[in-house]
């Protein structure tokens, strides 16, 4: 039935039969795969839109919220990713020059810098779990009553404290009112990285299945679509970390810490 | 079908996409965009009758003003019910998941869509989505409204919001997938010979559909997160108890949902764009005008938004930038209409259910149209925002425009998918019982909406009943209109006569394959060598085999 | 049913002849062009019918009339864009004189205050000839304040002070009604709006059961919550001083400069390290929760009664002087052009009911 005028010879096993040739067939794969993230990246920012908004709206309490997050955490994690995106790029590298090995070794790599920010990610998540900065309750009624979180807990005080050694100045119901206002910078902080997360496990998904057929040998320089479209999905949600960090972690730093 | 030339009595292709395979296997998993097609014209028939039993329930209970049918909280479902079936589960997918998966691929001249396997999850996440949005229905409705204002949405209804705003994200994603699909085929998958310059306008709306698709789901789709979030665990976001702000959720949904009702229409235009010529017998008058103002109204429409938004509290400077960007959106509009009109001019016009339709299209359009600009103005939005005047307005665009589209459309390419005619005198009957039922039904919603009647109420002033009585007549005509093509649709499939390849003589690679078309379209991959809309050249034209 | 029945609303306002003018242009314009299509295509469709010995001639398009079916449409609908914003302009813009009436929506009623302290629930009573200036707040969801044969409305937000504007003319009752939906029992929060002679509603106020005017209950709420005790016109007090400070410019702490409105009085008492004001500390707490949305608004309508004492200028800290004009340009225009301009440009009604009606 597929009888079409451009097809030379033999076919690739790997070509679909609605492509002509497997350049075509490339060419569409990675031309989808671009529209695809144009979509991911209207997405995201509608998020950092939103984020940005409230920013400027309660500036004082984004910044105490900023200040209280590890930015070492951070920034390990900004390196762990930016790692995985060189071992991600190696992995394609060596499809396209048809090393199987390679394939595999550098995927593995790229799972376990993956898997390694996830760990950190999560090291962070319960971080906040413990400092009662998970958001979730009516303000005014304490910053949340998970965990055994309460406003008389003085577990509470946590930002606010932070906030009066910041800024000795500022009196005791200012303080508090600011810190229930980091709530919704923590709501942000668990959207972001929380829809951030679950883009890398995904990712991690996908890396399983691109290493089962690298594994048996499926990509060759004639045939590396699926790796590369790895890729650009991978470098992708590397390069949204990439804004979030500076975002949630760094600005106003210095003024948090003034 | 009068033509009185003796040509041989048109036969089935002995092999086609319908017969190729047998067995629900063959449908549920086939990656042929065709059955794919066939899978999204149940599902959203389906829809579309769930959706209009709704509407008639609404109008049911407003014969009578003092609410005596359905409780307040039933009719608060009723409507939602209503809006969220026929947006997000009929109007946005119905042309371009129908007859644009079917025939865009074929119009362009390739053997499917760039990426069939994601063609057919597009299939099951709108399924998906339909299934969650029937979950809320039936475990007791959901009243938000399908515009989900928060903070009512977040954090006051008792009902299952986040179920129906799961199904409504499902869908979306749906939608994103059904874009990029024909953005990719369009850009790198046309036939040899194929230019821009030689698409049919069908492909080109469509394609200037699926850049809102791509581009504008994804925003709807964090802000129903964003909205879930704070309902289900009480972050605040949109809720200004909690230190949110209700009116950045506005700005949100409707950076979306305006762009949708471009979503939605777009491809009807598209439609149009093919009955007009062929039953003119006559080339599109202006195609790079018809062309490019597809194309203008996806841009425009991106930056509209906030006219829904006069009377929400927003600042009076960007209310006057956006009252002016909106009538920028109107001018391509109205460039199609003239041109639609100006290529009947000197024709040959035959007038059958699809050129009835379709001239039923530029009428109610037009009325549409130009009632939009009551609502662009600003100090006349004031008066007549969220009354029956907007209902009437954006009615007259999605029914009297897009189902109508919608209808023609099936009608015109009726023959194509399953290789049989509908027959032809019950079908202009529905047409003009359609065309009647809708002017009663909507014509005095006008007329309610500047009396000041405001949408969704339960009960209203009995000054408002005759006319609410009108239009609930009317409604029953139209849902008469609605009927008809269901049943002689379904006959058609036994006892319709064999079509042939292109009973319309019209041009197009469609009609140049058989009908129904082969598994992969076409037994040779065509070559276009024509303008498009090349009519008063059919003679020459070598049928394909 | 009455069969007898009103297709076109009442004009109960100075605004409802605008609107309407502006209406029917845009019915002419619609009806013309409908009517045109309509007519050209049935023509076509009948002149050109297929019939045999009749060809189409093929026409490729015409590059001078698509300018021209671009450019008539994109010139009317620029008159109707600046026809619709002059109107829009004039509702945003309440004279200067106008009676001060507020309003709290809330699922699913309405409740309004007099300046006078009389209270009203889902009913408004406002005079005739005078422009009324009505401010709205939300208690709970978004609601809509609709007066059809007005042609006003605004969304009532929660959190943040709305308001509308109208000159009633006509005597009569009117409908209000909420057009946004707010719930289950969004058609029910409809009340009345009636409107009478100035005389008639001299005496409606008089025989309210008021417990003294609405600034004199915002003084009581003044005291009672201890505001006295910081904000106080002497130069010890630990708050700024509240006397002449409505709709004056405040320096703030982060050297911005925003305007004393009633959203900024309401988010000085709900958040009052939102906006410090220059040379003081953020010390108040929040009454968040504590001081109702009806008692807020008798605060704003007491600080708004509190004039500049001459003899008294201590503590003036937030007062204009200490901002210079070159700072401030934009909002010391604004004022100006507020109190300059707005007796003018109060569109005047036509009806014979209003007794200094002038045609615009």
């Amino acid at each position: 039935m597929s009888t079409s005028q451009t097809t030379t010879g033999e076919h690739h096993p790997a070509l679909a039969h609605q492509f002509d040739s497997m350049e075509q067939q490339q060419d569409a794969s990675t031309f989808g795969m671009w529209v695809f993230l144009l979509t991911e990246i209207m997405m995201f920012g509608g998020l950092f839109t939103a984020y940005l908004i409230y920013r400027i709206k309660y500036y004082p309490a984004f910044v105490a919220g900023s200040t209280s997050i590890s930015v070492s955490w951070g920034f390990a994690n900004t390196l762990v990713l930016i790692g995985s995106s060189f071992t991600m790029a190696m992995a394609v590298w060596a499809a396209q020059t048809g090393r199987r090995r390679g394939q595999v070794w550098f995927l593995i790599g790229t799972m376990i810098l993956g898997s390694a920010f996830l760990g950190v990610k999560a090291k962070e998540y319960y971080d906040k779990w413990d400092e009662c900065h998970i958001p979730g309750h009516i303000i005014g009624k304490g910053f949340n009553t998970w965990g055994g979180c309460s406003a008389e807990n003085p577990k509470l005080g946590n930002i606010a404290d932070e906030i009066r050694e910041k800024t000795p100045s500022e009196p005791e119901t200012s303080a508090v009112q600011t810190a229930k206002q980091t709530e919704i910078f923590f709501s942000f902080y668990f959207a972001m990285t929380g829809l951030h997360a679950f883009h890398m496990i995904i990712g991690l998904g996908l890396l399983t299945w691109l290493l089962l057929r690298a594994n048996r040998g499926e990509f060759t320089g004639q045939y590396f679509t699926p790796m590369e479209l790895g890729g650009l999905y991978w470098h992708f949600v590397d390069i949204v970390w990439i804004f979030l960090f500076p975002l949630l972690y760094l600005i106003s730093r210095h003024k948090g810490g003034a | 079908m009068s033509t009185a030339t003796t040509t041989p009595a048109p036969v089935m292709p002995a092999k086609h996409f319908l017969n190729d395979n047998y067995g629900i296997r063959s449908w549920l998993l086939t990656k042929d965009h065709k059955r794919i097609a066939i899978l999204y014209l149940f599902s959203i028939s389906f829809f579309f009758l769930l959706g209009g039993t709704f509407a008639a329930l609404i109008r049911l209970h407003l014969l009578t003003p003092n609410g005596e049918l359905f409780e307040a909280d039933t009719y608060n479902k009723l409507f939602t019910m209503h809006g969220v079936n026929m947006v997000f589960f009929f109007l946005i997918p119905s042309v371009p998941a129908v007859l644009g998966n079917f025939l865009v691929p074929i119009m362009v001249g390739t053997k499917d869509l760039a990426f069939p396997k994601i063609n057919l999850l597009s299939w099951y996440l709108y399924m998906a989505g339909g299934t969650f949005s029937m979950i809320a229905m039936v475990t007791g409705g959901v009243d938000s409204g399908w515009t989900f204002y928060a903070p009512l949405s977040s954090g006051y209804l008792k009902t299952h919001v986040i179920m129906l705003a799961v199904g409504v994200i499902i869908a979306g994603f749906s939608s994103i997938f059904t874009g990029l699909n024909f953005i990719v085929t369009v850009h790198r998958m046309r036939a040899p010979g194929m230019t821009w310059g030689r698409l049919p306008l069908f492909v080109w709306s469509n394609y200037a559909a699926s850049l809102i698709m791509i581009l504008g789901t994804p925003v709807i789709a964090i802000t129903l997160i964003l909205l879930a979030l704070e309902r289900g665990f009480h972050i605040g976001i949109f809720d200004p108890k909690l230190g949110g702000d209700p009116v950045l959720f506005q700005h949100m949904f409707w950076f979306y949902s305006h762009p949708a009702v471009y979503i939605m229409i777009l491809p009807g235009m598209g439609v149009i764009s093919e009955i007009v010529p062929c039953f003119s017998r006559k080339r599109i008058f202006g195609y790079s005008f018809v062309a490019f103002s597809s194309i203008a109204i996806a841009v425009f429409g991106f930056v509209v938004w906030a006219h829904h938004m006069f009377v929400a509290g927003i600042s009076v400077y960007s209310a006057l930038v956006f009252s002016l960007l909106s009538y920028a959106v109107a001018i391509p509009s109205a460039v199609k209409v003239f041109n639609w009109t100006a290529t009947m001019y000197k024709g040959a016009i035959e007038m059958t259910t699809p050129m009835l339709y379709a001239m039923a299209f530029i009428g109610l359009f037009t009325i549409g149209g130009l009632t939009g600009l009551f609502l662009a103005a600003l100090g006349l939005d004031i008066h007549i925002h969220d009354t029956y005047f907007v209902i009437a307005h954006f009615h007259y665009v999605m029914v009297g425009g897009m189902v109508t589209a919608y209808l023609g459309g099936l009608h015109f390419w009726w023959p194509k998918m399953t290789g049989r005619m509908y027959p032809e005198a019950p079908a202009k009957l529905a047409a003009i019982i359609t065309f009647i039922g809708f002017n009663l039904t909507f014509f005095p919603q006008f007329i309610l909406g500047y009396m000041g009647m405001p949408r969704r109420y339960w009960a209203y002033p009995p000054e408002f009943q005759v006319l609410n009585v009108l239009s609930s007549a009317g409604a029953s005509i139209l849902s008469v209109g609605f009927i008809l093509p269901l049943i002689y649709f379904i006959w058609s499939l036994k006892y319709g006569e064999i079509a042939g390849d292109n009973p319309w003589k019209a041009t197009g690679l469609e009609w140049e394959t058989t009908s129904p078309p082969p598994t992969h379209n076409f037994h040779e991959i065509p070559v276009v060598t024509k303008e498009p809309y090349a009519y008063g050249e059919e003679e020459e034209v070598p049928v394909v085999h | 049913m009455n069969l007898n029945f009103p297709i076109f609303p009442d004009q109960a306002s100075t605004m409802a002849w605008h609107v309407d003018a502006l209406y029917l242009f845009l019915v002419l314009i619609t009806t013309f062009f409908s009517l045109l299509i309509a007519a050209l295509i049935l023509f076509f469709a009948i002149k050109y019918r297929k019939r045999p010995g009749h060809e189409a001639t093929q026409i490729h398009g015409s590059t001078l009339l698509e300018i021209v079916w671009t450019v008539i449409p994109l010139g009317i609908s620029m008159v109707i864009f600046v026809w619709g914003a002059v109107i829009y302009y004039h509702m945003q813009r309440p004279p200067a004189n106008a009676l001060e009436i507020y309003g709290v929506g809330k699922q699913w009623m309405w409740k309004f205050q007099h300046p006078g302290g009389q209270r009203e629930i889902n009913t408004l009573h406002v005079p005739t000839g005078r422009p009324v200036k009505v401010t709205l707040i939300s208690q709970d969801v978004i609601h809509s304040f609709f007066v059809p044969e007005f042609r006003v409305k605004t969304d009532v937000l929660p959190n943040r002070y709305v308001f509308t504007w109208f000159q009633a003319t006509v005597p009569g009752t009117y409908h209000l009604f909420c057009s946004q939906y707010c719930g289950t029992k969004h058609s029910g929060m409809v009340g009345q709006v009636i409107v009478m002679n100035p005389e008639d509603y001299a005496q409606w106020l008089a025989s309210g059961k008021a417990e003294g005017s609405l600034a004199s209950l915002g003084e009581k709420a003044f005291q009672q919550y201890g505001c006295t005790t910081c904000h106080r016109p002497d130069s010890g007090a630990r708050g700024p001083n509240l006397e002449g400070l409505y709709g004056r410019p405040v320096r703030l702490v982060d050297n911005r400069v925003v305007l004393a409105d009633d959203n900024y009085i309401r988010e000085s008492i709900l958040e009052p390290n939102a906006k410090v004001v220059s040379g003081f500390q953020s010390i108040m707490p929040t009454f968040r929760g504590v001081v109702s949305e009806d008692e807020i608004m008798a605060i704003t309508e007491y600080i708004k009664h509190l004039s500049p004492q001459a003899s008294n200028p201590l503590n003036n800290r937030s007062t204009p002087t200490e901002i210079r004009d070159s700072e401030v340009p934009n909002i010391q225009e604004q004022n100006k052009q507020q109190n300059q301009q707005q007796p003018q440009q109060t569109p005047q009604g036509t009806r014979p009911a209003n007794p200094s009606g002038k045609k615009p």
